[in-house]
């Protein structure tokens, strides 16, 4: 305590926004696939995929407290833009992210007029049926997205006409990974902010911010169409990477699935979602081969075990460790 | 012009009165102590004034403007602020984290995403400048939920002021705060700006007697009368709704 009070707060403000090295370790990882399992790229492109939606339910749920049943929504209605606009013509993949990225934000900033209104089991609720009512919407019109059959026909360009999608993953997981990284950044950027602040002031004590005159449902609306925008984004590189979009892509279980990855891995931390995602996403592909309802039998008691021992998930858990090791050293 | 009124506020749940023709004046740089018995509708008051609760009727004056229809935090950014009786802070903010995020939102800087915090060195400065005011200095850093009770009834008042009130509305700031950290918090409220009116809600006679100029005491929802604190001291009627009818000074209700 004696150097926190010598030292500037300025200073020490920004040494919460530093990069760590276990950081710049973690990312160097995530190029470690290209080299150690080449058969592997395309699982680890999905993992990607799946960690940036994590990361966007994050930024609603870990920093601005928002608790949602129904985030696949947006990863869904990305999915489904990228789909069609490649479908009736235009195949290039990073102006698909734009407009798909686009339309969800669009429905994130309508819903978000509702949702910011409202907490705790309402917010559950109000979330889990408008991803419901939008599940059925995209069954029902299958004049648009095949229904059930999926969106057939989706060709997907190389990217900048120079990068074609390969059978082996190489160009799925680099061009996923990349964009994974950018969005990285930007939310990593949107914590470390005054408005990121706000938002761990809305999570940590609602009542208190109108006493503070903070326009919180404004912030609620901002943060929630960012979200879907980055889940908008994630479901366009889930269609462009394998050519198909079906129903899966906003149902109910896209949704519980992402919402266990990130209480796994551990809410508001930013790299819950990603550390989430890699266990989720590995221990289903080793485990899920013959039985997938066994699989869940092990999902279910880790998620138990997990929220039981380690409440703030297992990067919550890892960090108490590291405190009290330096602590005790 | 008074800083903050109020004219024949009332509020009612079902059958049960909670405010009753409720008028009363605080002056520019006033400070005055609202008192009563527990249930006499001290914190209703409260709530109805900051927006917490809205009135059924009447008006509510900040600086000659009727607010009563207006936000919560709408009325804050005009400058009229509380303290909660109850702590109500950000616990896993550190002190300095809190009064920067309550700066940012007076300056309206909290909708900037595309910068560090670290960035506004002014706002933090500021922050720190208030904490350091406070005696929050040297306890800034740590995580809200790991201070001791009496710093946390500080920062309550600090996160009140960096919203630069021109009202401030302190619910029973002395609230459980044990007597070895009292002085802290006797100091810290006798150093207010002489330019914020201050309405204390307090059951610590000590602390009422002290620091009012005058005294409103409430019962039943209503204002039974207002005056200096010898006129409230020697008034029969409030030895008998407040003080018991023992008359047994220092009672404390809370």
């Amino acid at each position: 305590m004696a150097v926190a009070a010598i030292s500037p707060p300025e200073a020490i403000m920004r040494a919460q926004a530093r990069w760590r090295p276990i950081e710049i370790a973690f990312w160097l990882a995530t190029l470690l696939p290209f080299w150690l399992t080449p058969d592997y790229l395309v699982l680890a492109s999905q993992i990607a995929i799946t960690a940036l939606f994590a990361l966007s339910l994050d930024l609603i749920l870990g920093y601005a407290g928002i608790v949602s049943l129904g985030h696949a929504a947006f990863f869904g209605l990305g999915a489904y833009a990228a789909g069609l606009i490649a479908k009736h013509g235009w195949g290039e993949p990073v102006t698909g992210v734009i407009a798909a990225m686009l339309v969800a934000s669009i429905a994130g900033y309508a819903a978000s007029l509702i949702v910011s209104r409202f907490r705790h089991l309402a917010l559950i609720m109000i979330t889990l049926g408008m991803g419901l009512l939008l599940a059925e919407a995209a069954n029902s019109a299958s004049w648009l997205t095949g229904g059930a059959d999926g969106l057939q026909g989706v060709k997907i360009w190389p990217i900048f006409n120079v990068f074609r999608f390969d059978l082996y993953g190489y160009v799925a997981y680099s061009y996923s990974l990349i964009v994974l990284f950018v969005v990285f950044l930007l939310a990593r950027r949107i914590i470390h902010s005054p408005f990121g602040l706000s938002l761990r002031g809305i999570r940590e004590n609602a009542i208190r911010m109108p006493a503070l005159g903070a326009p919180s449902r404004a912030h609620l609306r901002k943060i929630y169409t960012i979200a879907a925008a980055i889940a908008g984004i994630a479901g366009a590189l889930l269609t462009q990477t394998t050519e198909t979009v079906s129903l899966e892509a906003l149902g109910f279980q896209r949704s519980a699935d992402v919402l266990v990855i990130l209480i796994l891995g551990g809410a508001g931390r930013l790299y819950g979602g990603l550390v989430g995602a890699i266990i989720f996403m590995v221990a289903r592909d080793q485990f899920s081969g013959n039985t997938p309802q066994f699989w869940y039998f092990w999902i279910g008691a880790l998620l138990v075990a997990v929220v039981m021992f380690l409440p703030n998930g297992i990067l919550g858990g890892l960090a108490k460790l590291t405190a009290r090791r330096s602590r005790a050293s | 012009m008074s800083a903050l009124a109020t004219r024949g506020l009332n509020k009612r749940f079902g059958s049960l009165v909670v405010a009753r023709d409720i008028a009363f004046d605080l002056p520019r740089g006033a400070r005055h102590a609202l008192i009563g018995p527990n249930g006499a509708g001290k914190t209703t008051l409260v709530n109805l004034m900051t927006g917490l609760l809205s009135s059924d009727s009447g008006e509510i004056l900040l600086g000659g403007e009727n607010i009563a229809a207006l936000a919560p935090e709408a009325r804050v950014r005009r400058g009229l602020v509380r303290t909660f009786q109850i702590n109500s802070l950000f616990p896993n903010l550190n002190a300095l984290e809190a009064v920067t995020l309550a700066i940012c939102e007076r300056e309206g800087s909290s909708r900037i995403w595309w910068q560090r915090v670290a960035a506004h060195s002014g706002v933090i400065d500021e922050a720190h400048g208030i904490l350091s005011s406070l005696m929050l200095g040297n306890d800034c850093y740590r995580p809200t939920r790991e201070l001791p009770y009496g710093r946390q009834r500080l920062l309550e008042i600090a996160l009140a002021l960096s919203t630069k009130p021109k009202v401030l509305l302190l619910d029973e700031p002395a609230a459980g705060v044990p007597r070895g950290e009292s002085a802290e918090l006797f100091a810290v409220v006798s150093g207010l700006p002489p330019d914020i009116s201050v309405l204390f809600i307090e059951h610590d006679m000590n602390f009422v007697f002290r620091f009012a100029s005058r005294i409103i005491v409430m019962v039943g929802g209503a204002i039974l009368l207002e005056g200096t604190p010898q006129e409230v001291a020697a008034d029969p009627r409030v030895r008998e709704v407040y003080l018991g009818k023992s008359g047994r000074g220092g009672a404390r209700h809370g």
